[in-house]
């Protein structure tokens, strides 16, 4: 009965909690989209904590999207062993090193006095379900081997059907305790990201790389757009 | 030839005294919010020095402004995508260190301590962590402190100095020193709009203010390192950059800038000055002993015929061109050609003009009394204290003729009044210095009204904005009810 509600209930209010709350800040409350980056208070230690963070958590999370959508290709490339062995090593080698960013992260935020007075209880929320998401994931490879197979097994088919709305539980509930709990996290996260600091990663400024280098913008045109298409 | 026009500002050297009334000013203002006390965007430093923040003219440091990589122009920053690599750490950003952690005094304290021995003391109180703690550095910690070893040695501009030359400019009795406020520049190429990867600076097209649109900023501060002054600040309480707007709910008013309209010497001047937005690329590609005449040369004459119909022809209206035609921006920077932008060789362009400083002549102690050893009183700048090569860097990316030319007509003009007024210099000897900065009469009577009698009203001449029309057109009353100041509808608060 519970599961039914944790894998079958909770995805889906996961997600109305999330797009309604990205709507209704975006359209409030524009500015307080901001990395609020602390860098400016504090930047020696942040450098080994953000950095190995950043790029780990990107990475893994892009591996997790690539068994959802393209179960079939990991499937051939798992096909041999050495390639098998080569992707969960670095997997693992990755979430070593974005749990290292994290704990690097989270230290600090306590050390540095600049850095402490300007972190807000949502941030304190944060650090720690992220954590608990890490280390569930990283016990979960260690004791359940080969995650890259089973996960398009059980995982990926239990997405697909999460996103056809006809829930299949069964995926979920047949795995062990920590892989449970590590799907549940993530649901958790996915109904903070509005109300946190994690808005920051829409804005992943990718635009960056084609627009020209000035901007100007003519006020008077602009009015007078805005006017004459009344 | 595409004409635009930009409010352009010209600051006096000479006539600064160092006073900080203009930052305190504009402090009031703007600045005086939780995440922005450290801010100054407007600041008065002391040169030689390291200024603020410190050591921001070091681009090795901060990588600010824009370099050429074979025929084309890029932030000093990098490319694009290794910018974006920097996304989680920004190893050119400046921290709270390089500028100062600003404090406030437990002035309660004062009132509520219990009688004792001694005297209660107001301890400086962090006005980051709200903790006691020791007052390091602050605002304007130089100043006056020409010779320091800590601040004046420490200048980069001095690096092209002999050491010979270096110990003379430090010997006590030969000690000098000037100041330059800084505010933003409003550049035509400005660095800082130029690596924001929100894109969320803009310039404005009608008078050329730069700004930080504070609902598109996601506070990823390349600005901060972008912009080769350093005048974009991060504001680590709200998570947003911040900076200079050149207090344009007030010139759009017919009022002038908070720091202009209070300089206590009244050295600075505002108006508009018309350019080509066309060259502006071409311009900031020259080489650089050639930027600053290439920089004129982009400003246009308010008078031809042709600049006129072509300004009418991108909707700037006569008023405005008629308050170009008056502006005394254009008469110091262009006419006079004896205001310089400061450090060009960042190619931002900078909008903001300097007239440099008329130093003491070089004099010596050593018959017991302070002797000019020179008969013509002012001098010539060959006989400045501070060697050309300073102040060329400062002003003219390192090419000496032009901040010889300027600075001889500055001492020309000074040569005629005095030949006028007092008397002690014959009239030949005065023309002589004229002719010699290619000045004449006139034009140094001109240059003399304007910089030693000038009403308000020459000092700013600023076009009419027509607020009352245009804030028909773009506010809604009811939408608008109860936002505070610059346009939010509810407080700026940081994100949870
Ligand atoms: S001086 Fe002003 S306009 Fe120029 S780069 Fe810096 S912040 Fe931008
Ligand atoms: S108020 Fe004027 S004179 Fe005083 S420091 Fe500022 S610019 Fe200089």
């Amino acid at each position: 009965m519970l599961e039914t509600f944790l894998f079958g209930v909770f995805p889906y209010v996961a997600t109305v909690v999330m797009v309604v709350g990205l709507i209704w800040r975006y359209t409030t409350n524009q500015f307080s989209y901001s990395t609020v980056s602390s860098q400016f208070l504090e930047n020696r230690q942040l450098f080994w904590g953000s950095v190995p963070w950043h790029y780990g958590i990107i990475l893994v999370l892009l591996a997790h999207l690539v068994g959802v959508v393209f179960p079939d290709g990991v499937q051939a490339v798992n096909g041999v062993p050495l390639r098998l062995y080569i992707l969960e090593g670095t997997a693992f080698a990755l979430s070593l090193t974005l749990l290292v960013g994290l704990i690097v992260l989270m230290l600090r935020r306590g050390i540095s006095a600049n850095v402490r007075v300007m972190t807000s209880p949502m941030d304190v929320v944060l650090l720690f379900v992220l954590l608990a998401q890490v280390v569930t994931g990283i016990i979960t490879a260690v004791f359940y081997r080969w995650g890259s197979a089973w996960f398009i097994q059980t995982a990926t088919p239990y997405f697909w059907s999460l996103f056809t709305l006809s829930p299949k539980v069964e995926y979920m509930t047949a795995l062990p305790l920590l892989s449970k709990l590590h799907a549940i996290n993530f649901f958790i996260l996915v109904a903070l990201f509005p109300f946190s600091r994690l808005v920051h990663m829409l804005s992943v400024p990718l635009a960056y790389l084609w627009r020209p280098y000035q901007i100007v913008m003519w006020h008077r045109r602009q009015t007078r757009d805005r006017v004459s298409g009344l | 030839m595409d004409v635009r026009a930009q409010l352009s500002m010209v600051f006096h050297l000479d006539k600064c005294i160092g006073c900080h009334t203009c930052s305190l000013a504009c402090k009031n203002v703007w600045t005086s919010r939780e995440g922005a006390e450290y801010m100054w965007w407007n600041n008065v430093e002391t040169k030689p020095g390291t200024g603020y923040p410190t050591l921001w003219e070091d681009q090795t440091k901060y990588r600010g402004g824009w370099e050429m990589k074979g025929k084309s122009l890029r932030p000093r920053m990098g490319r694009r995508t290794g910018m974006l690599t920097n996304l989680f750490f920004n190893p050119f950003l400046p921290s709270m260190d390089d500028y100062y952690e600003p404090w406030t005094y437990q002035y309660g304290h004062l009132f509520t301590a219990p009688q004792a021995d001694d005297q209660p003391t107001a301890r400086a109180i962090s006005k980051v962590t709200g903790k006691f703690m020791d007052v390091e550095a602050g605002p304007n910690w130089d100043d006056d402190m020409s010779g320091s070893s800590v601040y004046a040695r420490n200048d980069i501009n001095l690096s092209e100095l002999t050491d010979a030359e270096r110990e003379a400019l430090f010997r006590l009795e030969q000690m000098m020193f000037f100041y330059i406020p800084r505010i933003c520049n409003h550049c035509l190429n400005p660095g800082c709009v130029g690596v924001c990867p929100s894109g969320a600076i803009y310039k404005r097209a009608e008078d050329g203010i730069v700004l930080v649109s504070q609902e598109k900023c996601r506070g990823w501060r390349f600005c901060v390192s972008g912009c080769p002054y350093k005048k974009t600040y991060y504001n680590w309480q709200t998570g947003k950059s911040e900076k200079c707007i050149l207090c344009y709910p007030r010139v759009e008013t017919g009022q002038a800038p908070a720091c202009f309209h209070t300089c206590v010497g009244r050295i600075r001047y505002m108006g508009v000055l018309l350019y080509d937005a066309e060259r502006i690329e071409e311009v900031a590609k020259t080489p650089d002993a050639g930027l600053v005449e290439a920089q004129r040369s982009l400003i246009l004459d308010p008078n031809d015929a042709k600049v006129i119909a072509a300004a009418r022809k991108n909707g700037i209206g006569d008023d405005w061109i008629a308050s170009a035609q008056k502006s005394p921006t254009y008469k110091f920077v262009k006419q006079w050609g004896i205001a310089l932008p400061l450090h060009i060789e960042f190619r931002t362009l900078p909008m903001l003009f300097y007239v440099p400083p008329l130093l003491p002549m070089l004099a010596s102690t050593q018959n017991g009394s302070y002797d000019l050893g020179n008969s013509d009183f002012f001098g010539n700048v060959e006989k400045f204290r501070v060697p050309m090569k300073y102040m060329a860097r400062l002003f003219s990316a390192g090419n000496e003729e032009i901040i010889k030319n300027a600075l001889k007509k500055l001492l020309a003009v000074r040569a005629h009044k005095q030949a006028q007024s007092v008397g002690n210099l014959s009239v030949e000897k005065a023309s002589a210095s004229l002719a010699e900065a290619g000045c004449n009469a006139d034009e140094a009577e001109a240059i003399f009204r304007l910089t030693a009698l000038p009403r308000f009203e020459d000092r700013f001449v600023l076009p009419p904005y027509h607020r009352e029309e245009v804030i028909g057109l773009d506010i809604e009353p009811i939408k608008q009810m109860g936002q505070v100041g610059l346009g939010f509808n509810q407080p700026p608060r940081r994100g949870p």
